[in-house]
């Protein structure tokens, strides 16, 4: 029996990726909160979430993989185990989405630097949240690895 | 995992919003600057932004972007006119030229600038608890 990650971690890794992309968009709005013709960007969680959802249920083979990440490992002989737990969607750049602001300004740029704070701050406390249920899965995986 | 790439953009955002701050800095100091020409006189400099795609291992990220300096324009509104004959910088006429600065727009600027830095250090803040926090994985 092999032992898969990607089962055994469940989403919490592929979540932890989200809110650290989420912020890289979000801090990427509040650097430019002040550039001319600057649309405000965001990603939809849920999107994301299905997204994942739909991957982890049809088992795509290595090879329709968008991208490639160094040698891939396939099976040319009779006796070779098929690599289970490795099959994850390296998922390229998340689709990011434009929002329209409450109150436009007229250089054009559609950041509002107060909601953007506001949504900064909520993913970090996601990202933690992530982070905490990863950890006590990685506890746990090491609890029932000794037997104690 | 690219929390890194948040360091360069908020990076980015406090060089931007220093620039703009010197410049505010220039104006002020020279609000009062005299010339005996319209040419001569100082003129308002304003930084321009603009967004930049961040390179990252030599490919450009989408969701990535930061911010930059790309110009700084100088204000071409007419320069303060008055009539002192007696002062050392005035031209034939008795007028010296005084500089085109709006004191009440430059404190608005260094205001808003200095805020706009103040919001790219907490995002550093939040990014560098949220990379400590990863740090610890797997350890407890």
């Amino acid at each position: 029996m092999a032992i898969s990650f990607d089962k055994a971690l469940g989403i919490h890794e592929a979540a932890l990726r989200v809110r650290t992309q989420r912020a890289e968009v979000l801090a990427s709005n509040l650097a430019n909160v002040e550039t001319p013709g600057y649309q405000a960007r965001d990603i939809d969680f849920r999107d994301m979430l299905q997204q994942h959802q739909k991957d982890s249920a049809s088992t795509i083979p290595m090879q329709n993989h968008s991208r490639n990440y160094g040698a891939e490992p396939s099976v040319t002989h009779q006796n070779h185990i098929p690599l289970q737990g490795f099959s994850r969607e390296y998922s390229t750049e998340p689709e990011l989405k434009y929002y329209q602001p409450n109150q436009a300004s007229l250089d054009g740029n559609t950041v509002e630097a107060h909601e953007e704070h506001a949504k900064f701050m909520q993913n970090a406390m996601d990202f933690q949240a992530s982070f905490t249920l990863l950890n006590k899965k990685f506890t746990g995986l090491s609890k029932a690895l000794k037997g104690e | 995992m690219n929390l890194s790439r948040i360091f360069d953009i908020a990076g980015s955002g406090m060089t931007a919003q220093s620039v703009r701050m010197n410049t505010v800095a220039s104006n002020l100091a020279n609000a009062q600057t005299s010339a005996s020409s319209e040419a001569e006189a100082y003129k308002a400099k304003q930084a321009v932004f603009q967004t930049v795609q961040h390179e990252a291992d030599g490919q450009y990220s989408e969701s990535a972007k930061g911010v930059e300096v790309v110009d700084i324009v100088e204000s071409n509104a007419p320069a303060d006119k008055r009539y002192e004959p007696d002062h050392p910088d005035a031209d034939g006429e008795g007028y010296v030229y005084y500089s085109n600065v709006n004191v009440v727009e430059e404190m608005a600027n260094m205001i808003a600038a200095s805020k706009a830095f103040n919001a790219e250090v907490e995002v550093m803040n939040t990014t560098k608890s949220m990379l400590q926090r990863v740090l610890t994985l797997g350890q407890g």
